[in-house]
């Protein structure tokens, strides 16, 4: 059992449900502001986004952020270290894709985000059968390897997936890529096949953007993760004050069905 | 595993490969991994691909002595005439199979990516005959570069995307086709265009594609002139070259892949997981990926399919790279020795060619050169390129 799976498992227990909102590290220079600000509004946890210049699971909202903050210099090594100089207080997951960590090596890699106080990691193109490599290195390190369960996943392949993740199990609420939609989508269904299998906590994303939505997905799930909705107005220039109460409204929406 | 055999049961060519791919496109991988193996090994599926590469394709294509290249170069050198295959390139084989295996999983729409539009010219074309809908994406570069390709899959019934993400080219296009097919796996087939891709895609373009090279052997046995001593063909992705290459890797003839100097995956990259596979990939020290800088479009690409990153590590094949200079003057150099004017791709495998002659290759060597593709779309191009205006 990870720290991922202990921190998320006596959050669920004592009866809240997970507000996790996504953040790209370096899209703007303040932004180790802006975390404080997702904690401050409520958040349980944070996805922080390290980015790669062809995200394959991203719109273009995230898309636009991952190359602002390639173009402003953000590389692996300043994303720790300036996570490294931040004392949150939630848990860290960090997002980001198979090749930042395949070229950095993945036992480094691993034990670098670990030292930097990340929990865990989501690596959107890395299929359950190319876990091995990468998920020894993330356990070794005491990081959770979180793993996506989508609505074209059979059922029998979603024993062996939620088996094999950590800390949560990313519940796709749409085939879509990353970006702001309307509803739950398959949310709740994806959801119920989860829960038939494991009780490791669910979290809805996908096209969760507004506080209806993260109501009606945390009324389903364990938690509901919201990014292209929030990254949209740190690209517009949201100050942290107002990405703070952005957040602040998802959580009340939450905590108030 | 054997030479240019299946990859094995993650879809790996030794280290190279497999199926790296978000799990939402996971299932559809599995379904077209086994219609695929099912329908390769089904005589009728089979029997209608030849078929139609005969009847519609214009298969077989034939192998053509070049005297006077040959004369000029000290070399004898035979072309196989994939630039005489309908389309005007070897992409035709590719999407025939890929559209009847479409068909056959009853799936009513393909996707494509496009660099150069050869491909998504091929896509449109045996999309149209076998009346699927089509959708092509294409960097919005590429569509200013490559305008006449657009119109002609307009004209052949299919809808444009010009991809406006990222470095607006062929690796941006294949993310859009990506993310796109994420939202339709249901009922739309990605119909990829080279040896990339994850897994089944590497393994199945390249057995499309195998007939260039089969066709081939067979041919140089009747012309008398038997195993080459080399093969040489231009690589991007890499399905030409994979396709020849396929039909000699159990003999000793010599295997020559030529890339674009600014897009040597192979010459200068490093390993890495790009488009759903582990290949050979130009990019920076933190792993971001570096745009490939080629005078041909379709070379564009900073990666490289992973069976031949697997052949050059095993050193069974070579991967040499050359300059864009180089290419014009190959060009140049088939056209007014044999009447032959190769496209720009095509171009580098000539380039390779005349460079090594008298170097590396003895005299009198025998070299069988893949022509891949015909050189009409690059004419505008390669004119303004030789008057200096570019």
């Amino acid at each position: 059992m990870t720290t991922l799976d202990e921190r998320l498992g006596a959050l669920r227990d004592g009866g809240r449900r997970a507000l996790v909102p996504y953040l790209m590290a370096g899209v703007r220079p303040d932004w180790g502001r802006l975390l404080e600000a997702l904690v401050a509004g409520g958040a349980d946890a944070i996805e922080v986004g390290l980015p790669f210049s062809d995200p394959m699971m991203d719109g273009p909202v995230i898309q636009e952020a991952a190359l602002a903050a390639l173009a402003a210099g953000t590389t692996f090594d300043s994303v720790v270290a300036e996570l490294a100089s931040l004392d949150l207080g939630v848990p860290l997951v960090a997002m980001t894709y198979c090749n930042v960590v395949y070229h950095y090596g993945l036992e480094r890699a691993a034990g670098r985000l670990r030292e930097a106080g990340v929990l865990g990691a989501i690596l959107p193109d890395l299929a359950l059968e190319e876990l091995g490599e990468w998920s020894a290195a993330g356990d070794d390190a005491d990081l959770a390897t979180v793993l996506m369960v989508a609505p074209a996943t059979p059922p029998e392949r979603v024993a062996a997936v939620v088996e094999r993740s950590r800390g949560f199990v990313y519940a796709a609420a749409r085939m879509a890529v990353t970006g702001a939609a309307d509803g739950l989508g398959d949310g709740a269904a994806v959801v119920a096949r989860i829960r038939a299998v494991s009780r490791t906590p669910a979290y809805v994303g996908i096209g969760i953007a507004s506080p209806e939505q993260a109501r009606a997905a945390t009324r389903v799930a364990d938690g509901a993760i919201v990014g292209s909705a929030l990254v949209r107005r740190v690209l517009d220039g949201s100050s942290p004050e107002e990405v703070q109460s952005f957040v602040r409204g998802l959580r009340e929406a939450i905590d108030h069905p | 595993m054997s030479v240019m055999g299946p990859p094995d049961g993650r879809g790996r060519f030794g280290d190279f490969g497999g199926r790296f791919v978000p799990e939402a496109l996971v299932p559809a991988c599995l379904e077209l991994e086994a219609a695929f193996a099912a329908a390769w090994a089904d005589p009728a599926f089979v029997a209608e691909f030849h078929e139609t590469l005969r009847l519609f394709g214009g298969r077989p294509t034939p192998v053509t002595p070049l005297p006077r290249l040959s004369e000029r170069l000290g070399l004898r050198v035979y072309a196989k005439r994939e630039d005489l295959a309908h389309t005007g390139s070897h992409k035709i084989n590719n999407v025939v199979g890929q559209t009847l295996l479409t068909r056959r999983m009853g799936k009513g729409r393909v996707i494509a990516e496009t660099g150069a539009g050869q491909h998504g010219v091929a896509t449109a074309t045996a999309a149209a005959r076998l009346g699927l809908e089509c959708t092509v994406f294409m960097g919005e570069v590429d569509t200013r570069r490559q305008e006449l390709n657009v119109f002609r899959m307009e004209l052949l019934g299919a809808r444009v995307v010009p991809v406006t993400s990222g470095s607006r080219t062929l690796k941006d296009a294949v993310n859009e086709a990506l993310r796109e097919w994420v939202t339709c796996v249901e009922d739309t087939h990605y119909c990829i265009g080279s040896v990339m891709g994850p897994h089944p895609f590497p393994w199945m373009v390249r057995e499309f594609q195998r007939v260039i090279g089969d066709e081939a052997r067979t041919q140089l046995e009747e012309l008398g002139v038997g195993v080459p001593d080399v093969v040489v063909a231009c690589v991007g992705g890499g399905s030409n070259a994979a396709g020849v290459f396929a039909g000699f890797a159990d003999t000793p003839a010599r295997l020559v892949g030529v890339e674009a100097a600014g897009g040597s995956a192979i010459g200068h990259g490093a390993p890495g997981v790009l488009h759903g596979m582990r290949s050979m990939l130009l990019q920076d020290e933190y792993g971001q990926i570096e745009e490939a800088q080629s005078i041909s479009a379709g070379l564009d690409y900073p990666g490289i399919g992973p069976e031949h990153a697997h052949l050059a590590a095993t050193g069974r094949a070579n991967y040499v790279g050359v300059s864009d200079d180089e290419v014009l003057a190959g060009l140049t150099l088939l056209s007014e020795t044999e009447g032959i004017i190769p496209a720009l791709e095509t171009a580098h495998a000539v380039a390779w060619l005349a460079g090594a002659a008298g170097n590396e290759l003895a005299a009198g060597t025998t070299v069988l050169i893949n022509l891949s593709g015909r050189g009409d779309k690059d004419v505008a191009q390669v004119r303004a390129l030789l008057r200096g205006e570019r």
